[in-house]
């Protein structure tokens, strides 16, 4: 029976609203947040292609789209603050969370465990279906009077309380993908515990499914304290109240008329206790997708099964109790500040070790290059350029001078866009002949990658430079200060390596949609000749995945190294 | 073929629990978090100011007292109608999940009249009067959508949910379980709430 008729005969008869649109298998839903979530990247890198010609050329107007914008064809100040708002927002939150969680965890956890759906399928198209009315409510702010929400993605108050009606529906919108992240994580970690195929132990679990429970148990209970920030911070703005409103506040030359009594950095805590966390949400699904990956084309087991996953868990346990580093600068003291250094710096222990044990599984290995190895190859460098820049800005005596410069950027872009997003489109490629049956084109993935791997290593690395010599990250125009005006060059190579970044996701998102019918067909349902559940499913997968249940005889990742052989989990028989 | 979801009714025999157990602990636990933050925000906002109002001389003490009696009992009343359907006693799972309904309806009806007396105040009462006023509106005000989501889980149960009594008995006795495991910690929250904000 041919991989197509099977998935077909697999299936009710729906209607087309019942199968793809409001649809309770999780495979349709992964592949909707998919879509989705890859909309909002490309929406929220192109606002920051015009952030990019603004800093590039100051006062300069816009190619081609400048007069649709503002009336001089240039962005203004307040225009640039909000773009930079909703850049960092709409790639976080409406970006690559969904993709690695809704997309990936969705898609992968239930095949990984052996399940035939997620434990329940009803709340999992909610939390896709509220996630995307709070997308639609983010981008609606863009048609508020007075432009979209622009106190930064941190919203920091007093000037996220007092500013323009935006924000509130800013406010809104996070709380409905706060809703949808908690409905979420519930899903997956009951899904990943309880519907474990026969034989399949905690610690036969594919390093991705840890990776994607260690997240959800993130997401369950870092986000509630940003739910209830900005439940105080909508009362605030609605009601009047003074959360984060001082006394004797002053706006615009004015007293403020707010009772007072609030404490702005309070904000700063509870926005920090989630968005701490939310960088291992950003990373940990990259992990999990790379282990995977990096075992498959080494042809090796992974090196330390055990230490990765106890790294994994005690990384997720003191993402809680670094989140203060983020605010070294709000005048703390010393005993906290002492806190938070010490615990910043043995949170980078379980990360190293994780991409030290993905390094250790190269060693020795028969490696086949191909474009999802090319980019997991290149997380591991990226990331560790991204952590370990990140251990200056950890201890107070360098952060003071580094803090809020284009030296943070150039951290948590590197942690993000070349490990995240590459490890991201890794997985793409990777999973791509298990979703279609197909798969992608060979060359354009290479184009693609060597083209992406170049620029974005042009965009973030003279972050570093510019940050040093103090350059501060939210200028509008940096030629107006010396220090500024002495790196203002850098900024045309980052712009244009930008653009020339944009170009190069052109092949991947048409060798995406063009493979899903004209892509090689797969030799067979393994066709990487991995060793996880997913694979012992047919490709695509029908509704109910493993239309007869599949059982687990032994841990992932049992390559032999010598004899070049593999026994999946699934294959009762020792190759 | 169709989709089968095991462990709905039946307790997985490693982790002892169904699916929706383990849902609702884990969506519990984020709810502690949610309302531990709110709790925290009140402590710095209390701390962070010299002239923090005593609950006892703004609020009514009185009433709130009331409010607490009535959803200590109507935890028993969601215990006992669990208890009664592991009796087997449909007739009796009815009365006592009325009675939880009752109770919460009073409790809200209650509130309403704590919260009318501060809005008809002169000058009125609101979030903007003060921080205390507004960490107090925000909290009770929180806790009051909870017992809202609350009445309207139990009054499908008791309602049209019933009729999975008939077919699927264990796993409706499951919903009532998972029911009344969130009627209780919205009750804890109200305790921790009640000596926090009236009291102190």
């Amino acid at each position: 029976m041919t991989q197509a008729e099977h998935s077909h005969a697999g299936h009710h008869e729906m209607p087309f609203w019942r199968k793809y649109i409001f649809s309770t298998d999780h495979k349709v839903i992964g592949l909707q947040y998919g879509i989705t979530a890859t909309f909002f990247l490309l929406f929220g890198f192109l606002l920051m292609i015009l952030m990019r010609w603004q800093l590039a050329y100051p006062g300069v107007e816009i190619p081609l789209i400048g007069k649709a914008l503002t009336e001089t064809g240039a962005l203004t100040p307040e225009l640039y603050n909000a773009l930079g708002a909703m850049h960092g927002t709409i790639m976080i939150f409406l970006g690559v969370v969904p993709m690695g969680v809704g997309a990936f965890g969705n898609y992968l956890v239930p095949l990984q465990v052996g399940a035939q759906d997620m434990a329940f399928p009803k709340l999992n198209m909610m939390s896709y279906w509220v996630y995307f009315v709070g997308g639609v409510v983010m981008m609606s702010s863009f048609l508020m009077p007075g432009g979209a929400a622009a106190s930064g993605w941190t919203s920091y108050p007093p000037l996220s309380v007092t500013a323009p009606n935006a924000q509130s529906v800013w406010l809104l919108a996070m709380v409905f993908l706060i809703t949808s992240s908690l409905l979420g994580s519930v899903n997956t970690i009951v899904t990943a515990i309880q519907l474990r195929a026969k034989g399949l132990s905690f610690m036969r679990w594919p390093i991705h499914v840890w990776a994607q429970v260690a997240t959800a148990f993130l997401l369950l209970l870092a986000f509630p304290p940003l739910e209830g920030a900005a439940v105080l911070q909508l009362s605030d703005r609605v009601f009047g109240s003074s959360f984060f409103l001082p006394s004797g506040l002053y706006i615009d030359g004015a007293k403020s008329t707010a009772a007072g009594g609030g404490n702005p950095l309070l904000w700063q805590h509870l926005f920090w206790f989630l968005a701490h966390p939310e960088v291992y949400v950003l990373i940990l699904p990259a992990v999990g997708v790379i282990s995977e990956i990096i075992s498959t084309f080494a042809r090796k087991p992974l090196y330390g099964y055990k230490t990765m996953v106890y790294s994994i868990i005690f990384l997720g346990f003191m993402s809680f109790i670094v989140w203060a580093h983020h605010m070294f600068m709000t005048g703390m003291g010393v005993t906290l500040s002492s806190f938070f250094q010490a615990t910043t710096m043995i949170i980078s222990i379980p990360s190293v070790i994780i991409l030290t044990t993905l390094l250790l599984t190269l060693w020795g290995a028969s490696i086949r290059f191909t474009v999802p190895m090319l980019f997991s190859l290149a997380f591991l460098p990226m990331f560790a350029i991204g952590g370990l820049t990140g251990l200056p800005l950890g201890l107070t005596a360098s952060d003071i001078h580094l803090h809020d410069t284009y030296y943070v950027i150039g951290h948590f872009h590197y942690v993000v866009a070349p490990g995240t997003l590459f490890a991201l489109m890794a997985g793409v490629y990777f999973w791509y002949p298990k979703i279609t049956g197909r798969y992608m084109n060979e060359f354009l993935g290479k184009v693609h990658f060597w083209v992406s791997f170049v620029a974005i290593n042009c965009v973030f690395m003279p972050m570093f430079l510019m940050g040093s010599k103090g350059v501060s990250r939210r200028l509008y125009d940096q030629t107006g200060y010396s220090h500024g005006a002495a790196t203002q060059s850098w900024n045309v190579v980052m712009s244009t390596a930008a653009f020339v970044l944009l170009l190069a996701q052109i092949p991947f998102l048409y060798n995406m949609f063009t493979s899903w019918k004209t892509g090689k067909k797969v030799e067979n349902d393994n066709p990487w000749g991995a060793t996880t559940l997913e694979w012992a499913a047919s490709s695509p997968p029908p509704h109910e995945n493993f239309p007869t249940p599949v059982e687990v005889y032994r841990e992932p990742y049992s390559y032999s190294p010598s004899s070049r052989k593999v026994s999946p989990q699934f294959s009762q028989q020792e190759a | 073929m169709s989709v089968v979801i095991p462990y709905v009714d039946k307790p997985h025999p490693v982790t002892g629990v169904t699916n929706a157990k383990l849902g609702v602990w884990l969506f519990l636990a984020s709810e502690v978090m949610l309302f531990g933050a709110l709790f925290s925000a009140l402590i710095t906002l209390r701390l962070g100011v010299n002239d923090w109002p005593h609950g006892y001389d703004r609020l009514n003490v009185p009433l709130a007292t009331l409010n607490t009696v009535v959803l200590i009992f109507s935890s028993v009343t969601v215990v006992m109608s669990w208890a009664a359907l592991k009796m087997n006693n449909l007739k009796q799972f009815k009365t006592y999940m009325s009675l939880t309904l009752l109770m919460s309806v009073i409790f809200l009806v209650v509130k309403a009249i704590e919260y009318n007396s501060k809005f008809s105040h002169v000058p009125p009462i609101t979030p903007a009067t003060s921080n205390f006023y507004a960490i107090y509106f925000v909290i009770t005000g929180l806790h009051g959508l909870h017992i809202i989501g609350g009445i309207i889980v139990n009054a499908y149960l008791l309602g049209p949910g019933s009729r999975m009594w008939k077919t699927e008995p264990e796993r409706f006795t499951g919903r009532i379980e998972c029911a009344g495991l969130y009627w209780h910690f919205v009750d804890l929250v109200w305790i921790f709430l009640f000596p926090i904000l009236y009291l102190l």
